[in-house]
């Protein structure tokens, strides 16, 4: 991760002129900056330093959901909401890596054609690029260049995600979770998962037949557990429900749920402002200051993650790490074994515990 | 670490419904290993070059088989430069008779891909020029 000093001043003028035209919200500037930042290296973390001191604006909301509940089309149909607020909208919207090529079919444009040539809504692709858990590894940092950029609402589409992928909650201030009726029974909505992480439920397809069953059942699912998941030390924990809750938090937030058919727009303007009042609800309650801290903490050690990685690979010859699998393949070395050997190899002492 | 994928964005203007080679050449280069965007149908060029322009792509790849492509093509040619996008270069597949090509590559279309064109040698084609960009 070592780069030759006259590269970077080469380069870093042009960085700084394109985070300077990301701030005055010039949208080719704003493209170049996220590819950058989907590039990652020394250069994208430049630029986000840069750009980092003016992010922190905007609302950042999350919708996330199996395949096919409608996450695209309501987006779609919330943006139109927000523009007849006045407000402009940033969007990420996040598809699938192949995991064979490499490849990607990012088709969540297709279900915005309405705001396809709004000039206060910037949409951008992203592909997973191997990441699991529902976004892209620089989705997060995608968000911050919209934010810089003075979008005051960025919506954030998932991948479909199934059960457990709920990264979404690390990223997003207000994170809508998608259902559709006839979507399982009442178990689904009592398993561990993505409910858990959901600030406002939305049962979207209301048109379909088994709505309103679908509502009532995760109704019954927030009085029978009523818990909710909150980030933790980086951890998905859950916090006490209503009786403890409302010694320990007045004025908990509880989930509403929402009916939506997103295709005809109905209930769009509602679940807007119920996206409202949890925004309102997290900024009066310090919920926002105290989900960010957890964030930033998450990440901070993310990034420490990855960086020990690159240290101790780059420590370690490639030779020394293919003699190791052979090793170990061959039952003469156990795996924790061989970390604890190439850890101490490259230098860092480490208490495992 | 640093890594660059080829973004391609395939779109289909004009009123034709037929979107069959256009999912076809965009699932061979997803199986290429680059970014597709896929716009889906009746896309106007004003909403391809903006699509473009966000999504910071490489290439734009149009799929015309209403036989407009004389209208369209310089239509987001000429829209691309406007937003400043004279980097992102342009394919065209279709129904495009021959008399029709010489225009098109004069304009700076990179590529023209009739029914029955090879996958391979699109995928061959776009890398090439992306590399040579």
């Amino acid at each position: 991760m070592t780069e030759a000093p006259q590269r970077s001043d080469t380069s870093s003028p042009g960085i700084a002129e394109l985070v300077m035209h990301t701030l005055a919200g010039d949208r080719r500037a704003i493209a170049r900056l996220i590819s950058l930042m989907e590039r990652g290296g020394g250069e994208a973390r430049r630029a986000l330093a840069q750009l980092y001191p003016h992010t922190g604006q905007a609302h950042t909301v999350g919708v996330t959901g199996a395949p096919g509940t409608g996450k695209s089309t309501l987006v779609n149909a919330m943006a139109k909401v927000y523009r007849r607020q006045g407000l402009s909208v940033g969007i990420v919207a996040v598809d699938p890596t192949s995991p064979f090529s490499g490849g990607a079919i990012l088709g969540d444009r297709i279900r915005m054609r309405d705001l396809a040539t709004d000039p206060h809504i910037f949409i951008r692709s992203m592909a997973t690029r191997g990441s699991l858990g529902g976004l892209a590894r620089s989705t997060v940092d995608a968000v911050r260049v919209l934010d810089a950029a003075g979008y005051p609402v960025i919506l954030v589409e998932t991948v479909g995600a199934g059960q457990d992928e709920v990264d979404i909650a690390r990223a997003a201030h207000t994170t809508v979770v998608l259902q559709m009726p006839a979507s399982g029974d009442d178990i689904q909505a009592i398993k561990a998962g993505i409910l858990e992480v959901a600030d406002i439920i939305v049962v979207n397809k209301s048109d379909l037949p088994g709505a309103e069953n679908a509502v009532a059942a995760l109704q019954a699912m927030l009085d029978l557990n009523s818990t909710h998941a909150e980030l933790h030390h980086g951890q998905l924990v859950r916090v006490e429900g209503p009786a403890t809750d409302a010694i320990a938090r007045p004025g908990a937030w509880r989930p509403p749920v929402l009916q939506t058919c997103a295709i005809r727009d109905d209930g769009v303007k509602e679940l807007v402002a119920a996206i409202d009042r949890h925004w309102k609800h997290q900024r009066a309650s310090g919920m926002k200051e105290q989900r960010e801290r957890e964030q930033v903490a998450e990440e901070l050690r993310r990034i420490l993650r990855y960086a020990l990685l690159q240290h101790v690979l780059h420590q370690i010859p490639r030779q020394g790490l293919e003699d190791t699998v052979e090793r170990i393949v061959a039952r003469q070395e156990d795996p924790y074994s061989a970390a604890d050997r190439l850890i101490a190899q490259a230098g860092l002492a480490l208490d495992r515990h | 670490m640093a890594q660059d994928k080829i973004r391609v964005l395939i779109a289909k203007p004009g009123l034709d419904g037929h979107d069959r080679g256009a999912k076809v050449v965009a699932r061979a280069l997803r199986d290429a290993g680059m970014e597709v965007i896929y716009t889906g149908l009746r896309q106007t060029p004003e909403m391809i070059a903006e699509a473009a322009l966000q999504e910071d792509v490489d290439m734009v790849g149009l799929s015309i088989l209403s036989g407009a492509h004389m209208t369209l093509v310089p239509r987001v040619v000429n829209l691309l430069r406007a937003h400043g996008l004279s980097d992102v270069l342009v394919f065209v597949g279709g129904i495009i008779p021959d008399e029709d090509v010489p225009e098109l590559l004069k304009i700076g279309v990179t590529g023209i891909y009739g029914p029955g064109a090879p996958l391979d040698d699109i995928v061959r084609d776009i890398q090439r020029e992306v590399a040579a960009h």
